[in-house]
């Protein structure tokens, strides 16, 4: 066995955020239980390309390593995910990285994931106790809803299900699936809960809930698992009854 | 537009599909069936639908007006989408494609067959079993009546699955899966419903 087995990348790359992409390719030796991570700190160390030109090390995003931070999301083989736990044994090579593209590039595989955030201050996905004094102890939640809702709380703003939507485009002001499981998540809360009329008619605004096509595409590329479209669903009837009550009035805005 | 006037474009452009125009469709097909028993049953059906009272009116509002904002509004909608069914070949993402495209072709046919009979009439045709005869003689024209009137009751059922979900009236999973299978059923029965008319006049 003298023969060293590698590993082949064709990586698309991008030198700034204005400038045209292109691919390059990669040819690496093969180590055994490598992820893509792994194999692009590899090129790091001895940045080379398949043709054995000197070139500049690829730039990426990540953090946690664990699939818990959504950072280090890229499409592989063409489909986003993330690419520490994508397993160079369990894909087919040549290994095709590229950048998400629903986010912009800044460089190379890097992504500005900014909309996200953007989104989630929009429709304030946070519990607000803030104040002057202290408030006590809120209300209790029972314990089997906050095991339903710990699995919404999974979301790592890591994007896949943005670029997995055909309604999230550049022709379109969708927000994307991602923040609007997490207004059902906050609503869900007790306390979130005494803003659950703000987040609804939040996202009943432009490129709001109603801009999902239903394609369903979220559901089955979440990397966490998390029921997108059933939370979708669920705010679409929240939404109807909101729509009732600003439009009659009601006594029974927050509950 | 004014600003966030989408949500509720978008409720009542689901809402319309439905009622009145999905109702309308379907009535309109039950009465074409009219057809499969005989050239007098179909004129005397097709004759009594256009004799109702106020017919003028009931054409404005059942039919032209929420026909209208619903084509427009979808062509807008179905422009916005970048499709990717080849990365994603689940069955939604395919209703979602099908849902644009069957819309289109509806679009094309509706304009033109409004023009071929109501527009007609209204220039002093007759709409009548022979007239469709006529139209359906031709062989192109008979494929084109085929696959407008398949697109429109895909475009339907499948609207009818989105409208229960964009309503918030199926919310699980389950629920969902019964809404596709109960619209399924809508799909077969009227498909089955619009062909033996349209064969009826071959």
């Amino acid at each position: 066995m003298s023969e060293q087995k590698t590993v082949r990348f064709i990586i698309t790359r991008q030198d700034t955020a204005d400038s045209a992409p292109y691919n390059e390719e990669f040819e690496i030796a093969y180590r055994p239980n490598m992820n893509v991570i792994s194999a692009l700190m590899e090129i790091r160390r001895n940045p080379v390309n398949a043709k054995g030109e000197k070139t500049t090390p690829i730039t990426w995003d990540m953090n946690c390593l664990e699939e818990v931070c959504g950072a280090c999301s890229m499409n592989i083989n063409g489909k986003p995910r993330q690419s520490c736990t994508a397993l160079v044994d369990q894909l087919e090579q040549p290994i095709r990285l590229a950048p998400m593209s629903t986010f912009p590039v800044t460089r190379d595989l890097q992504v500005d994931r900014s909309r996200m955030f953007d989104s989630l201050k929009r429709v304030k996905a946070w519990v607000p106790i803030d104040g002057t004094y202290d408030l006590g102890p809120g209300p209790r939640m029972p314990e089997r809803k906050r095991q339903w809702a710990y699995e919404l709380s999974k979301c790592m703003t890591c994007g896949v299900c943005l670029e997995a939507c055909p309604n999230v485009n550049s022709k379109s002001n969708f927000i994307g699936p991602q923040p609007l499981s997490q207004v059902r998540l906050f609503n869900a809360h007790p306390t979130g809960a005494m803003n659950r009329d703000e987040r609804l008619e939040t996202i009943m605004g432009d490129g709001g809930l109603a801009n999902c096509g239903n394609s369903q595409n979220c559901v089955q590329s979440c990397p966490k698992g998390i029921p997108l479209t059933t939370s979708i669903a669920a705010l679409n009837r929240e939404a109807t009854m909101q729509s009732f009550r600003s439009f009659f009035g009601s006594d029974h805005a927050v509950d | 537009m004014a600003d966030n006037r989408e949500f509720f474009y978008r409720r009542l452009h689901s809402l319309l599909g439905v009622i009145p125009v999905g109702l309308f469709m379907t009535q309109h097909l039950v009465v074409n069936h009219f057809a499969t028993k005989g050239e007098e049953e179909f004129n005397q059906a097709a004759g009594f639908m256009a004799s109702l009272p106020f017919v003028y009116v009931l054409e404005a509002l059942i039919i032209f007006l929420p026909l209208l904002f619903h084509a427009i509004y979808g062509l807008y909608i179905a422009f916005t989408a970048k499709n990717n069914v080849g990365r994603y070949s689940y069955f939604r993402n395919w209703m979602f494609m099908l849902q644009r495209w069957s819309g289109v072709i509806t679009l094309v046919f509706v304009a033109w067959h409004v023009w071929e009979t109501r527009v007609q009439a209204a220039l002093g045709a007759e709409v009548n079993f022979q007239m469709m005869e006529n139209i359906l003689d031709n062989p192109f024209m008979l494929a084109f009546y085929i696959v407008g009137v398949l697109a429109a009751i895909f475009h339907f059922a499948n609207g009818l699955w989105s409208f229960c979900v964009s309503w918030g009236i199926a919310v699980s999973p389950r629920s969902q899966q019964i809404v596709t299978y109960a619209t399924l059923f809508v799909f077969v029965a009227l498909s089955i419903i619009g062909l033996r008319a349209i064969f009826a006049f071959v």
